[in-house]
């Protein structure tokens, strides 16, 4: 598939984020979203996941046939999607079968993040970084063109962020596409850079984002 | 394709109503402490509780019902399983239809089982038991589909569940009303019982029907 964002502008409570955003993403292609705290990474990955909408410009996506973008993605982000009363496999074998096109066990996913053993045990006895590897194992059970991931190393061990690098490699190398927005290099070779957002602005008062109830 | 991604999210939350800290349970008994309460405060007239019998049995269906709605949507929102349903290859109303249905198998449909053993708290007889249970068996998927629409408004609200009551509870008042004429039609009375358990009926479907629409549009809206 190919990735095509024109000019995006988006505004949230207001308060402009970023515009004249642009960029093209080929199959085997990685972009890396790096900018300050606030500069707006999380909220392009949103944009692509069509969890917001841009005040202007467009997303396109070509070479999928029928399916919509949110149909053509996997999302791992801090909110991991995942329900904490069930087991790993529960959690996995839930997603395999919402998002459909199913590519690997939950048992072959998670051995291959090396986090067999927590197969059975409920997603909340897990540590923070074991549940980012349970989300990431998400990636694996069903085939989607384009990964976008929200900081995926965080909480990660080394090991870990080493698996993912191999992981992310391969699935360029299938023709997917990696959008992640991070503050760290992923370990990825010619992977695509781009910033978002210049110089940090002035501090000022924080709008009142809590209503009062 | 779309039969499996409903089934499993019909699975899921089957599975996460049974396990710790699950509402399947909350609301059945919330629903018996009201109807174990009302005798008590009325005092020991069995005439007067098996005449409004049937009416306090709908009472407590109807605010149990409220307990739990306002996590129908919410849950999945907080911690990012709405995004992945997004993401599915099937239509947002359907995966509402597949919740609401897995949230009424957890809640309307226990209560509407155990109302006749809950029947006999309020001094009902045989006839006015199984009228109920029928009724509440017929009337809580409108309740639990009205509740949808406020669980999908109030859904990325923290502590909403005020709001969703308010937003709600007049929408479920002409469920209250015929299940309630139903069930006193079925022990005596001038209307003949069919007529109002139709009605009764045509609500939950109408209901089934505005409800997924309209709790979809508020996810979608809300994103």
């Amino acid at each position: 598939m190919r990735l095509t964002a024109s000019d995006l502008a988006v505004r949230r409570s207001g308060r402009r984020i970023f515009s004249d955003l642009s960029f093209t993403l080929g199959p085997g292609e990685a972009l890396m979203v790096t900018g300050r705290n606030g500069a707006g990474k999380s909220t392009l990955l949103a944009l692509l996941a069509g969890r917001l909408k841009p005040d202007a410009g467009t997303i396109r996506v070509e070479d999928v046939g029928e399916a919509t973008l949110a149909e053509c993605l996997h999302v791992v982000g801090h909110r991991d999607g995942l329900k904490s009363p069930l087991t790993a496999r529960e959690n996995l074998a839930f997603a395999r079968d919402l998002l459909g096109a199913p590519t690997a066990e939950p048992r072959e996913a998670l051995e291959e993040l090396g986090l067999v053993h927590a197969l059975d045990l409920p997603v909340a006895y897990l540590s923070a970084g074991q549940r980012r590897r349970v989300a990431l194992a998400r990636l694996l059970v069903c085939r989607r063109p384009l990964w976008l991931l929200d900081e995926p190393t965080a909480a990660l061990d080394t090991a870990s962020q080493a698996v993912l690098a191999r992981l992310m490699a391969r699935h360029l190398g299938e023709g997917g596409l990696v959008v992640a927005a991070t503050h760290q290099s992923l370990g990825l070779e010619n992977a695509r850079e781009l910033t978002i957002g210049g110089a940090a602005p002035a501090p000022r008062a924080a709008p009142a984002t809590e209503v009062w109830w | 394709m779309v039969i499996r991604a409903l089934a499993a999210l019909v699975r899921r939350d089957l599975a996460l109503a049974a396990r710790v800290g699950g509402s399947g349970a909350l609301s059945l008994v919330f629903f018996l402490m009201i109807v174990a309460v009302v005798p008590f405060a009325l005092g020991p007239d069995l005439n007067l509780l098996s005449r409004i019998g049937p009416s306090i049995l709908w009472l407590a269906a109807v605010l149990a019902t409220l307990i739990g709605l306002d996590r129908l949507f919410q849950a999945d929102e907080e911690d990012g399983s709405l995004d992945l349903m997004t993401g599915a290859p099937v239509p947002l109303e359907l995966v509402v239809l597949a919740k609401v249905l897995a949230h009424w198998l957890t809640t309307g449909l226990p209560l509407a089982l155990a109302s006749p053993l809950f029947g006999l708290l309020v001094a009902l007889d045989g006839t006015a038991m199984g009228a109920t249970a029928l009724t509440l068996l017929i009337g809580t998927p409108a309740l639990t589909f009205v509740g949808a629409v406020g669980a999908a408004l109030t859904a990325s609200i923290r502590r909403g569940g005020l709001i969703l009551a308010v937003v709600v509870l007049p929408l479920m008042i002409p469920t209250l009303i015929f299940g309630v004429s139903a069930s006193q039609a079925a022990s005596g009375g001038t209307v003949p019982f069919a007529t109002p358990l139709i009605i009764l009926a045509a609500l939950s479907l109408i209901a089934a029907v505005i409800g997924t629409l309209a709790a979809a549009a508020a996810l979608r809206w809300s994103e």
